[in-house]
């Protein structure tokens, strides 16, 4: 168990949580159309980060912001906010770093003069560049595990925290669009360029957004405010296919297993905030997971349908979201959702409802055949 | 807990190794070939080896050799941990993607685009073997020998883990290297203790002198 004591969202839709929070629960979506965009033959739907605002708010931070790419200033942004909220001085040897990204500078690849060196296009190279900004002496963990990463970052930090190799971990998520990723999507023709429909009898597809998200967690034990803690993480793999989804959830169905052995918190869930990215594979496949897992009279939601699939960053971003609704005490619907599909009903949210139960789970799943899945609770009195 | 690297081995461009032992592959005289050349060895019907890029041909042949005669596999079973790190990711297929992204000769191709994400060896290991447990890839700046202990280690505090099969694989510019060991916890006479100076020294013997 380990415990959320800060955290930042640099997305379409806002430069801190409460922004990309109150967006969200105003029913707001950063998806838009580009007709051309990125270099890319084919028109695209898709979330960006605001870039003059991001050069606005890091050279306001830093003062050599030319020597960090665009997407090392909104991760070190992204950090260095959810540092503010805490007070924790990142440069702490007790402070441990996670850092979560498929893809990184991978845009480098294509610009010849860049003006960058040629280490930022290696992942261990870019996480040192965030924990370095903050003179933070350990070595940076570098998950990459396909679009599970912001998941596997938060499992990495609960497992080292509780081994007690530090005592704060900052688990930073961060993704951009770039023709690389845009392309290899168009590819396997898993994009809609209308805005995506989770877990709809319609959906066609997913679409792409950019963001950078943290999380900063505690060791236990708790303090007195009212605080969120990541309790379980599980990760599995479906052994079945590595860019398409299994037939039976098989991967997801163990991870939710995983996380609610020996726990009531199943009959406690608020919600299951999935993965829901709205292709035609996966919204069934975790059907069918979070049928056997038993947990399909649970609310569940995806936030696909205001950000996109943030990808590195999504296991953080999505995460933070659900902790706030959570605290809130409210199930957020799932943007773009009309009907379900009849043969795995779910409890997909429309609209946004109370939630009165202390648990959530969040769910993703990536390229690989890799699922993870991670319990959260928040704090009820004085327990723990 | 006591643990034990039960099988270890090495593959480079040029030369493959089972727990120190040399493996004679004849008929690939020629640099670039090694690979092919120990998957026709090892005589398994796997045609899938052909389309993956070389990260996942490194780690598919290692874990053919850890698993060779092994009755742990073909059953699916959740009780085993993959475990993989390099440096590079999968930069050498994105350098491969990116080049067909050039305007006028623009054919991204799903295909390798699905091997632009270095996990991707770790499923097929798990695919090929039917190993449904956690499956992880972590990239460090060189061959870390406490992160891999460390992450091993922390895999065995479940206790359901009964085996955890831990590499590094790495294939971009000069390097081609997987280095694999198959950690449990069951002793033997002859189990090599699992520690951070014997990944070390066990990577060293190979990486160095192989």
């Amino acid at each position: 168990m380990i415990i959320r004591i800060g955290d930042n969202i640099i997305s379409s839709l806002g430069f801190t949580t409460k922004e990309n929070y109150q967006a969200v629960k105003s029913g707001q979506t950063g998806l838009r159309f580009y007709g051309s965009c990125l270099d890319l033959p084919e028109p695209l739907r898709a979330s960006f980060i605001d870039k003059e605002r991001l050069n606005d708010c890091f050279a306001a931070i830093c003062k050599h912001p030319g020597n960090y790419t665009p997407l090392e200033q909104a991760a070190i942004l992204s950090a260095s906010q959810a540092a503010e909220e805490f007070g924790i001085d990142l440069s702490d040897p007790r402070v441990l770093f996670f850092f979560s990204s498929t893809k990184g500078n991978v845009y480098l690849l294509n610009e010849k003069e860049s003006g960058f060196s040629r280490n930022h296009i290696y992942l261990w190279h870019t996480a040192r560049v965030v924990a370095g900004y903050f003179h933070n002496p350990n070595t940076p963990v570098v998950v990459s595990n396909a679009c599970i990463s912001g998941a596997a970052a938060q499992i990495a930090a609960l497992r080292e925290l509780e081994a007690g190799r530090g005592d704060y971990a900052v688990v930073t998520g961060v993704d951009l669009l770039s023709k690389f990723v845009a392309s290899g999507f168009q590819s396997l023709k898993a994009l809609s360029t209308e805005v995506c429909r989770p877990f709809d009898v319609a959906r066609s597809g997913l679409n792409l957004g950019e963001a950078a998200a943290t999380l900063i967690y505690k060791r236990a034990p708790a303090g007195d405010k009212e605080d969120i803690v990541l309790l379980q993480g599980a990760i599995r793999n479906d052994a079945n296919h590595i860019s398409g989804p299994s037939k039976t959830g098989e991967g997801s169905f163990l991870a939710l297993k995983a996380i609610l052995e020996n726990t009531a918190a199943a009959g406690d869930l608020a919600f299951i905030n999935a993965h829901g990215t709205a292709t035609s594979y996966n919204d069934r496949m975790e059907s069918i997971a979070i049928t056997r897992a038993g947990l399909n009279t649970a609310p569940v939601n995806s936030l696909k349908g205001y950000f996109g699939h943030t990808l590195g960053a999504a296991g953080v971003l999505e995460s933070i979201i659900s902790m706030q609704a959570l605290r809130d005490g409210v199930v957020l619907p799932a943007y773009g959702f009309e009907n379900g599909e009849q043969e795995y009903p779910l409890k997909v949210a429309r609209t946004i409802s109370p939630a009165e139960k202390s648990h959530f789970v969040k769910t993703l799943s990536g390229f690989g055949g890799c699922n993870a899945a991670l319990l959260f609770k928040k704090k009820n009195g004085a327990e723990y | 807990m006591e643990l034990n690297i039960s099988k270890y081995t090495y593959i480079n461009q040029l030369f493959a190794s089972v727990n120190g032992k040399k493996l004679v592959v004849t008929g690939a005289p020629e640099k670039g070939k090694f690979l092919t050349a120990l998957y026709r060895k090892l005589n398994v019907e796997y045609p899938k080896f052909f389309k993956m890029d070389t990260l996942s041909k490194l780690g598919f042949l290692a874990s053919e050799l850890i698993f060779e005669n092994g009755k742990q596999r073909f059953i699916p079973r959740e009780d085993g941990v993959i475990i993989c790190f390099n440096r590079s990711s999968s930069l050498e297929t994105d350098i491969l993607f990116q080049s067909s992204l050039e305007p006028g000769n623009f054919f991204p191709s799903p295909s390798v685009f699905v091997y632009t994400l270095p996990n991707i060896v770790a499923g097929e290991i798990a695919i090929r073997n039917k190993f449904l447990g956690e499956t992880s890839f972590y990239i460090s700046e060189k061959f870390n020998p406490e992160q891999i202990f460390s992450a091993v280690d922390i895999a065995f505090q479940n206790n359901k883990t009964n085996f955890v099969l831990a590499s590094w694989v790495e294939s971009f510019e000069l390097s081609c290297e997987v280095f694999m060991l198959l950690v449990e916890k069951k002793t033997g006479k002859d189990a090599i203790p699992f520690s951070i100076k014997c990944i070390t020294e066990l990577f060293n013997n190979e990486h160095l002198y192989g």
